[in-house]
């Protein structure tokens, strides 16, 4: 991976093959070098840099000697089982929700998309700050109703991981359920119609017509959600810190909390760690989508 | 209306309320806050007893310490979003024009790479990137912000034109041709007419992924004169002292913009940026 051959960048040798540089070729690469320069030194020259930094086995043992990596492993798989789990299933119930032909729906449709058009900061902020022990509203109006004190919410590690789901959930549900209503319009009316004429339950429709044409998309977008959920820094980041303890990192928090530490070369382990993971998953999205 | 369609309306409503009130949830906790006294928003009062702007206007006329700067880095988003836009659509029609209609050798495998950018976690790329930009002498530079966003706006925007352009017809190029257009007044006469809500579509997905950005921001960029709000926000929130009202109506100002772009140009987005995605 760290050698990247850009082939047939380069002009071919004179001779007969000249003739193949047509104004349409040469044309064609001059548009196309713009991006080859900032794949070569903003993606290849990092990557290669990262895998160079990552080089000394010694940074391995020190990783697997920090508790905080192991648990981190934990926490980021727990994210990735439960969090994107319940949060596609969600999605595809959603989906099935959404394109229901109401008004009301319509206009609830629009509402439902803000979470992804507007920036983490502010609403992370917002969570957490409904959940502060002593001011948020969560715990006064608790206080309130039942005159006893709420939950530390994010002092309790668990809990806290489970909200950072929540957020990244409440975050990221909108862009599924749209792919989701996409796939679930792309399948023929005619379907449906057919199955109402012989009496067919909806799960039966679900079961029989809507799953079968969308089982790929969504193992697809289960699998896409995984990789870039890895990459997910906000949501853990913005709400606790990585705290209490330390207890709540990811791989994404981690390799900035080393970074920070001046520990560069525990911070692309922890990434290079990751990458036999990673890298199938990438591997068959790459399939899938450059067909 | 049979009692059939009266259960199915009362079915709806039972995911469509849940569903209004999980997403509107944190959005309208951030609304009460900006427009709430300091003592009520703490008070856990569901809406004040006498809204207020007072807020706003303490934040838009930057009196406050933490709010020092805040036009400058509300300019430096917008300035840093904007140039993210421009040249991820140049860099981008540009690659997307050589690969999929003069079908430039090597473009394919040009695009494969490009695609595997695109799904290698950002968060990934952010410590190695951090270390290049050092290397390139570009830290606590607005460049190195505006170059990491094109660099991660970049396949995603040259994947959706490459499809859209896959679509056009081959003979549009061949009439071209026989009328002995160039490459480039093909370029400019005929494929970027035919491609405007793409490029629409594509210009919107970069500008308000560079403004929405917080991670690479917050490690490229840290003089208070030089960060994006997002990243001032983060400031704002490390401190013990800040004041709460403040930095919600101050959140409140940065999620505007994106979502009235988002709004304005949904109908190019949606289509734009699902269409590819259900094509697998």
């Amino acid at each position: 991976m760290s050698t990247i051959v850009l082939p047939d960048a380069q002009p071919l040798p004179a001779g007969p093959v000249k003739k193949a540089w047509s104004p349409w070729q040469k044309w064609g690469l001059i548009l196309l070098t713009p991006y080859i320069l900032v794949f070569v030194v903003f993606v290849v020259y990092p990557v290669g840099y990262g895998l160079w930094l990552a080089r000394h086995p010694a940074s391995y043992e020190h990783l697997l000697e920090d508790p905080i990596f192991l648990r981190s492993v934990l926490n980021t798989l727990a994210f990735l089982i439960i969090g994107i789990n319940v949060k596609m299933v969600i999605a595809l119930v959603l989906s099935g929700f959404f394109v229901q032909a109401r008004t009301w729906i319509k206009w609830l449709s629009l509402l439902f998309i803000l979470p992804w058009a507007v920036p983490s900061i502010p609403t992370i902020l917002s969570f957490r700050f409904m959940l502060n022990p002593e001011w948020g509203i969560i715990n006064s109006l608790i206080f309130r109703y039942t005159g006893m004190d709420g939950p530390n919410w994010l002092n309790d590690p668990i809990l806290a991981l489970a909200i950072a789901m929540l957020v990244h959930i409440w975050k990221s549900l909108p862009f599924w359920t749209l792919i989701l209503i996409a796939g679930r319009l792309a399948i023929p009316a005619e379907h449906y119609e057919a199955a109402s004429v012989d009496g067919a339950t909806s799960w039966q429709k679900f079961r029989f017509i809507t799953w079968p044409s969308m089982r790929t998309l969504y193992l697809t977008c289960t699998i896409l959600s995984m990789i870039w959920t890895l990459g997910d820094f906000n949501s853990v980041y913005l709400l606790t810190g990585g705290g209490p303890a330390d207890l709540t990192h990811v791989l994404a928090t981690l390799g900035i909390r080393y970074l920070r530490l001046d520990q560069v070369d525990l911070s692309m382990a922890a990434i290079v760690v990751a990458l036999p993971a990673v890298l199938p998953l990438v591997y068959f999205m790459m399939k899938r989508l450059s067909r | 209306m049979n009692w059939r369609t009266v259960s199915t309306e009362a079915k709806l409503l039972l995911i469509g309320i849940p569903v209004l009130i999980w997403t509107m949830l944190p959005i309208y906790h951030l609304v009460l806050f900006a427009i709430s006294p300091k003592e009520s928003a703490l008070g856990g009062q569901l809406w004040p007893d006498h809204p207020t702007l007072q807020n706003f206007r303490i934040v838009f006329s930057e009196q406050h310490h933490y709010l020092d700067h805040f036009w400058l880095q509300m300019w430096n988003s917008l300035i840093i979003a904007v140039a993210v836009g421009v040249l991820t659509l140049v860099v981008a029609t540009g690659a997307a024009f050589a690969i999929s209609r003069l079908k430039v050798r090597g473009g394919r495998t040009m695009m494969n790479l490009a695609l595997f950018t695109y799904f290698i976690p950002a968060a990934f790329l952010a410590v190695p990137m951090y270390k290049t930009m050092g290397v390139y002498g570009l830290l606590n530079n607005q460049w190195s912000l505006i170059l990491a966003m094109v660099t991660i706006a970049a396949p995603y925007s040259i994947w959706v034109l490459k499809q859209a352009s896959d679509k056009l017809p081959l003979e549009l190029d061949e009439a071209a041709k026989m009328d002995g257009a160039s490459p480039l007044q093909l370029f400019r006469l005929v494929y970027l007419p035919l491609m405007t809500p793409s490029l629409v579509a594509v210009g919107t997905y970069a500008l308000l992924l560079a403004w929405n950005e917080y991670l690479y921001a917050f490690l490229l960029l840290s003089r208070d004169t030089q960060i994006t709000l997002g990243v001032a926000l983060g400031n704002f929130l490390a401190a013990d002292d800040s004041p709460w009202e403040l930095l919600m109506t101050t959140g409140l100002i940065y999620a505007l913009p994106p979502a009235a772009i988002y709004y304005a140009f949904k109908r190019y987005m949606v289509g734009g940026l699902t269409a590819g995605a259900v094509k697998s």
